[in-house]
């Protein structure tokens, strides 16, 4: 397997400039380490060559990169005007029920976080959840059952 | 019957492979292009096609792609924007994820227009099977030699790579784009200079929205006239409607520009599916002021929306029906922008965490008298002093829900609930 260095170095080279592959090599650094540590932003500065802070910058202003620790399972609910109109609010609560655990919390056993997010760009077939990289559309709070008792058998 | 253009491949199976494409007739605009046209040929017949952007603003490309300047000792530069980020739209993710090489065929037509040797997709970080898409469809392209160096021998090079976003609405504001994929915070930069003069790596840079660049191989192909000829011709062409929200059928339609609002919701969309009333329709994607029932029979284009005292925006129509409480959606758009605001200017920053405070205790039944002229005073000092458009969407859609339904504000404020509740 490569190494996150030679990832980044190969990424780095379809950018113009080193700099422009921050966001990509934040994405790598994430993939391997789970979230961005400190040591990991550190890391990648150090593989390009640009002074750390420039990393932090860009890590603490994008949504996407994971600062603290999220669960194997990242559940991101849509709850956008579209889906709000179709129930999004109900399938949160439903989820907060069936996990135990508030939006923005990950349960005990470090399977999922439950966060609320802004549009998925999939307004049409609302209402919409995000799963890692995954897009489920057209929820029901039953389907939404079926997908957690199935990461839960993949899981153990 | 309106044949279908831009999503003519959609259906097919295997849509987003080469060969698909180019049984469809794919890349022969980029031949014709390369074999027999200057540049500067293809950005005249851009402008006479009239294709303005699909990506909010409604700017002629052809316009646009005039601005770079000709010099050849200057880099240049192709940015598509696929940040899809305005809440009620799904269109771009249809074109990139059925057929990706609609997108890249357009791209490398309009490279060459502009004399860019390289170019980039940005796209919003939570399309990763869209990126993965594009990734395959390019791979493609190269080994077809439809990308990459001297293609189909005419001595014209382009690489494409595509750039994932990583959350950041902003970034679909061009400026904040190109700082994004500089590797910095996506904030905003001051215009002018323009992009087309000084935009990525301080070189001449065009950002185009994956669906007008989707339009280009087929105004090669078919001609200027014949694209004109679709829709009202200062605002003319194919357009991807974006149906969302409490109607029956929601989905994305390809329907010639134009098309009335009314016909889009209740003929294609089919109307409500609780078979209520339509309260209120919002045309053009969150910024978009909401139009009511009554002012639906508008035409969908950027001038006639514009007449309206809205906009066509990103083409995302979000149909509301009778149960909808227009104070708890103007709410949850407050709290969209907010979240997003990207702090570079006061006016936004400071003002949209005022107007989201005040949204929330109306709408949780904790309003005070004279709230509604508050917040009206607070879009009166953003509107028109923020860095960016994105303060002006908020306002223009708090605005938008007040104008039209300011008995449902002061029954909130009154009555201390919701008055469809
Ligand atoms: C806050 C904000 C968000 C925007 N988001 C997008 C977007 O997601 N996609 C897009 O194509 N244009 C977006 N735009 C418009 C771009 O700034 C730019 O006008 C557009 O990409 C130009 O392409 P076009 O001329 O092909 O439409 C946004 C503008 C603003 C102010
Ligand atoms: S208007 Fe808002 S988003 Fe635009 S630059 Fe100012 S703070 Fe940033
Ligand atoms: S509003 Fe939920 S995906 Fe767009």
């Amino acid at each position: 397997m490569k190494d996150l260095r030679e990832k980044i170095r190969e990424i780095s080279k379809r950018y113009p400039d080193m700099r422009s592959a921050i966001m990509p090599a934040l994405y790598l650094a994430q993939e391997k380490y789970g979230y961005l540590t400190r040591e990991a932003m550190e890391e990648v500065a150090e593989i390009l060559g640009i002074p750390p802070v420039a990393v932090y910058e860009v890590a603490t202003f994008y949504t996407m990169y994971n600062k603290e620790p999220v669960g194997k399972y990242h559940i991101q609910v849509c709850t956008n005007v579209s889906c709000m109109l179709l129930g999004a609010e109900t399938l949160v609560d439903h989820l907060r029920k069936r996990l135990g655990i508030d939006v923005g919390e990950t349960t005990k056993d470090g399977l999922f976080t439950l966060s609320t997010v802004e549009c998925l760009g999939s307004c049409g077939t609302a209402p919409v959840m995000q799963i890692n990289d995954t897009y489920y559309e057209d929820l029901t709070k039953e389907k939404v059952d079926e997908i957690i008792k199935t990461l839960k058998e993949e899981a153990s | 019957m309106f044949e279908k253009v831009l999503l003519k491949n959609a259906d097919k199976p295997e849509s987003h492979r080469i060969k698909t494409y180019l049984k469809g007739g794919g890349y022969e605009a980029l031949k014709k292009v390369l074999k027999g046209y200057q540049p500067d040929q293809v950005i005249q017949i851009v402008k006479d096609s009239n294709l303005r952007g699909r990506g909010g603003a409604g700017f002629p490309t052809g316009l646009k792609w005039g601005f770079v300047p000709k010099d050849p000792t200057v880099p240049k530069y192709l940015c598509c924007n696929a940040d899809e980020g305005e809440p009620g739209t799904f269109k771009d993710r249809q074109i990139i994820e059925k057929d990706p090489h609609q997108l890249i065929e357009g791209m490398a037509i309009a490279a060459y227009a502009i004399g860019a040797n390289k170019a980039f997709i940005y796209i919003r970080g939570e399309f990763a099977f869209g990126a993965r898409r594009l990734e395959e469809a390019i791979a493609e392209a190269y080994e077809k030699g439809f990308l990459g160096r001297d293609i189909l021998g005419s001595g014209f090079d382009l690489d494409i790579t595509v750039h994932r976003g990583a959350g950041a609405y902003i970034c679909g504001e061009e400026t904040a784009l190109i700082e994004s994929l500089e590797g910095d915070r996506g904030q905003p930069r001051f215009k002018p200079p323009f992009p087309a003069v000084k935009g990525l790596y301080n070189s001449p840079t065009v950002v185009n929205n994956v669906e007008t660049l989707s339009c280009v191989p087929h105004i090669i192909l078919k001609g200027a006239d014949w694209f004109r000829g679709i829709g009202p011709e200062k605002s003319p062409g194919p357009k991807l409607f974006c149906l969302s929200g409490h109607v029956k059928r929601p989905g994305v339609y390809e329907l010639p520009m134009g098309i009335s609002l009314r016909d889009l919701v209740e003929e294609y969309g089919g109307g409500t599916r609780s078979g209520r009333k339509v309260k209120a329709v919002i045309p053009g994607g969150v910024s978009a002021p909401m139009l009511p029932e009554s002012r639906i029979d508008v035409d969908m284009d950027f001038d006639s929306l514009a007449q309206a005292g809205t906009m066509l925006g990103s083409g995302g129509v979000i149909v509301m029906d009778e149960s909808t409480c227009i104070v708890k959606v103007a709410k949850r758009i407050i709290e969209f922008f907010h979240h997003e605001s990207c702090g570079k200017c006061t006016p936004c920053r400071e003002g949209l965490d005022w107007i989201d405070k005040i949204m929330k205790r109306l709408e949780g039944g904790n309003g005070r008298k004279g709230d509604v002229e508050l917040l009206e005073d607070l879009c009166n000092n953003i509107f028109g002093k923020t860095f960016c458009p994105l303060g002006d969407g908020a306002v223009m859609a708090l605005r938008g829900a007040i104008n039209h339904f300011r008995d449902e504000f002061e029954y909130h404020i009154e009555k201390r609930t919701c008055m469809v509740a």
